[in-house]
């Protein structure tokens, strides 16, 4: 292939690809795999944790799952670095859309502007792209509870359900199998972690495996909840349960 | 204060009049001057101010409004736009400031709303308000007459009322006044007398 060109950020090669781009997004696929589901009572997402350790202060540390504002949050796959560094940049930009126009940053244009941000390193400055996608989990007033997904190129797009990390391609061919239109939320969780089960390498989800968060509509006001490991027993049990008959049956 | 802006925001609407004399200094350059600018299809920005002051600043209100359009395909609401101009103004205090002075009215969300604001950036959500000398004649009428839930009829007569004490008390008082109403059905010039 053409190597020479690789170590070049922000030149295309001759057969016209950006091969830094396609290289992080070659390490996020080693990266912990995200799941998103968006229903109609609120968008839900799923992620596996890669850090496992007993040692870990799990109540003080998110590897996963950030809070972007009061209304969106969003979860990562990829070099965990490069997230915090755009976690932090689109939670400027949704605090400083507040402070212009006094209401919250609509979804779309949070993911814009940090698309935005990632687009310039693939075309100028000489450093390398993020090596980070993202899924936006979000509610504002002009199209309610919306997904999003992004990459290193600064492409984004709205989503039903997506998923990125390891094993995605599979991850979202269940996810078209299985997705209907006017899910509940509940629906939509069980769906999520079944996703993640059959998609993990571990043969049965524990909750410290696991991050789970959803973005729903509580009293009037928008409600990002992050799933303790005991909510989500229950939801984890019925899964297990659900294919270790799926594996009896076949 | 030579101009006067006001403005009574009724049921699902908000009626706004200013004065159509564009002067310079003592002398009147011209009448039918318009200065309750269009933002938007449902917002309008009254504004009073000279040295070209209210025509840059309402137009680049304008223009940013647009833009944001444009840009993200759904309009700025009345509430996002006040609260724009009032950090523009506010930036630009310290810096090059605009001496202008608006009521920005408009109808979202299936509600009118009506913003004062004040050439330091001072921002107040009101259901009545005014600028300029005129405007002070006017508060003691919006105090004793507005109520919640007015009709347009009735937001003429007190708009009428208030162009009765001005034209009695104010010695420098204009001539001629415009009128315009926001409603769901966007902006139109309307008669008080009709």
């Amino acid at each position: 292939m053409a190597r020479r060109y690789d170590s070049r950020t922000t030149i295309f090669s001759p057969e016209g690809r950006l091969y830094q781009v396609e290289y992080a997004m070659e390490a996020i696929s080693h990266a912990g795999a995200a799941v998103g589901v968006l229903s109609k009572e609120g968008v839900v997402l799923a992620a596996e944790k890669k850090i496992m350790s007993k040692l870990l202060e799990t109540s003080k540390t998110t590897e996963k799952m950030y809070k972007l504002g009061d209304h969106v949050a969003a979860a990562v796959a990829g070099i965990t670095a490069d997230a915090n560094i755009l976690i932090n940049t689109a939670r400027l930009s949704a605090q400083r859309y507040e402070f212009t126009y006094g209401e919250p940053i609509p979804v779309e244009q949070l993911v814009q502007h940090l698309c935005d941000t990632k687009q310039g390193y693939t075309q100028y400055g000489g450093l390398r792209p993020f090596g980070v996608s993202f899924l936006f989990a979000g509610w504002d007033q002009h199209y309610g509870f919306q997904l999003y997904q992004s990459d290193p190129s600064g492409n984004y797009g709205g989503w039903k359900a997506t998923a990125i990390g390891a094993n995605n391609q599979a991850a979202q061919s269940i996810l078209r199998q299985d997705y209907k239109e006017d899910l509940t939320l509940d629906d939509a969780l069980k769906l999520v972690v079944k996703v993640l089960s059959k998609t993990m390498d571990s043969t049965s989800l524990t909750s410290d495996k696991l991050e789970l968060s959803s973005v729903t509509m509580e009293g009037g006001k928008v409600k990002y909840h992050v799933y303790t490991d005991k909510d989500m027993e229950p939801l984890l049990a019925s899964v297990n349960a659900a294919r270790a008959a799926e594996g009896a049956d076949s | 204060m030579g101009d006067t802006v006001f403005a009574i925001q009724g049921a699902d609407f908000v009626l706004m009049g200013a004065d159509t004399s564009a002067n310079q200094s003592i002398i009147r350059m011209k009448i039918g001057e318009d200065k309750m600018l269009e933002a938007s299809s449902h917002m309008i920005m009254g504004a009073t101010g000279d040295g070209g002051d209210r025509v840059q600043f309402t137009e680049f209100v304008q223009a940013n409004m647009q833009l944001y359009k444009y840009r993200n395909g759904i309009a700025l609401s009345t509430h996002a736009a006040a609260n724009f101009i009032r950090g523009e103004l506010a930036t630009a205090l310290r810096k090059g400031p605009y001496n202008c002075n608006l009521l920005v009215a408009g109808y979202d969300n299936d509600k009118p709303s009506l913003y004062y604001i004040d050439y330091l950036s001072c921002l107040h959500k009101m259901h009545c308000s005014g600028h300029g000398y005129g405007a002070i004649f006017m508060y003691s009428l919006f105090d004793k007459w507005w109520k919640p839930n007015m009709t347009l009829d009735e937001a003429k007569e007190l708009a009428k009322m208030c162009l009765a004490e001005v034209k009695a008390r104010l010695v420098v008082a204009p001539p001629e006044f415009k009128f315009k109403v926001v409603d769901k059905d966007g902006v139109r010039v309307v008669d008080l007398t009709a």
